[in-house]
């Protein structure tokens, strides 16, 4: 059996590419993605946990994540549509009306 | 058993390097193929974890739904001049160093507690409590988490109100 720690380091890779994909990139539908990856990252955390305890729990939080994803792509790809049609761009740092 | 072993790691190697890819893509249709290969070796994993719900939940709603999603979303903006344009903002490189120490951080910690801090492994006894698992899952989904379950539908009306707002066309 593949022990569990070995799950860890799978979720911390996903997750440290999903935090470089958010931070470096400038398009905004790909940070959007990069969250995804991290999110993703976390549900195998869980349901290595719950293998490893024998307990359900883990996996019931994981449906939850999934649920929250899809929460946030759709307010996210709302926003990105309505960014869209006032600012006519998707890069991240030319989205700057509030900075002075 | 050392075939699962296998399976595993060719899973995790496939995840990671279509994840790099997603990243480092120009198009973002590409990124969102590679993305999709990355959730499907995931929910593969948790078939390989004994998570069948899990992993049939991640196909139909990641892959099927959010996904598909990602694609209208692609198709229905402008992409033309953004893909002409650099792809990295300007603090790639502080922003790669950060993730570098993160990473060694991590996989530090990860490693020194393997044995002390994670406990001991499952024995076939345990796993036998996720069995089956369905089952298992909707009696903590419906009993013990009943309230987070509502509150989670609620989330997804409010999300659906707000999506739709967003993306509406403004009527004067």
């Amino acid at each position: 059996m593949v022990p569990t720690w070995h799950y860890l380091l799978l979720s911390a890779a996903l997750l440290t590419i999903g935090i470089l994909g958010v931070l470096t990139r400038r398009n905004i539908i790909i940070i959007l993605m990069s969250l995804e990856l991290i999110l993703n990252a976390v549900n195998i955390n869980l349901v290595a946990f719950s293998r490893q305890w024998g307990d359900v729990s883990g996996q019931v939080f994981a449906i939850f994540i999934i649920t929250v994803a899809a929460a946030e792509a759709a307010v996210g790809l709302g926003i990105l549509i309505a960014l869209f049609r006032n600012r006519d761009t998707v890069n991240a740092d030319e989205i700057d009306l509030l900075k002075w | 058993m050392l075939f699962a072993q296998i399976i595993f790691y060719l899973l995790a190697g496939v995840a990671v390097v279509s994840a790099l890819l997603v990243i480092t893509r120009r198009n973002p249709v590409h990124s969102a193929i590679y993305l999709i290969i990355t959730l499907l070796s995931v929910a593969l994993i948790y078939l390989q974890l004994q998570a069948e719900f899990l992993a049939a939940v991640q196909i139909i709603l990641y892959i099927g739904g959010i996904m598909v999603l990602f694609l209208f979303v692609i198709m229905l903006v402008r992409l033309d001049e953004a893909l002409r344009q650099e792809q990295f903002n300007r603090q790639w490189f502080v922003a790669g160093v950060a993730v570098v120490v993160l990473a060694v951080e991590l996989i530090g910690v990860i490693y020194l507690g393997r044995d002390t801090a994670l406990g001991p492994e499952a024995g076939p006894e345990a796993l036998k409590a996720l069995q089956p698992n369905t089952e298992r899952i909707g009696e903590a989904l419906f009993q013990t988490y009943m309230l987070p379950f509502e509150i989670a539908s609620l989330l997804l009306l409010v999300a659906m109100v707000g999506a739709v707002l967003m993306a509406r066309r403004r009527v004067e």
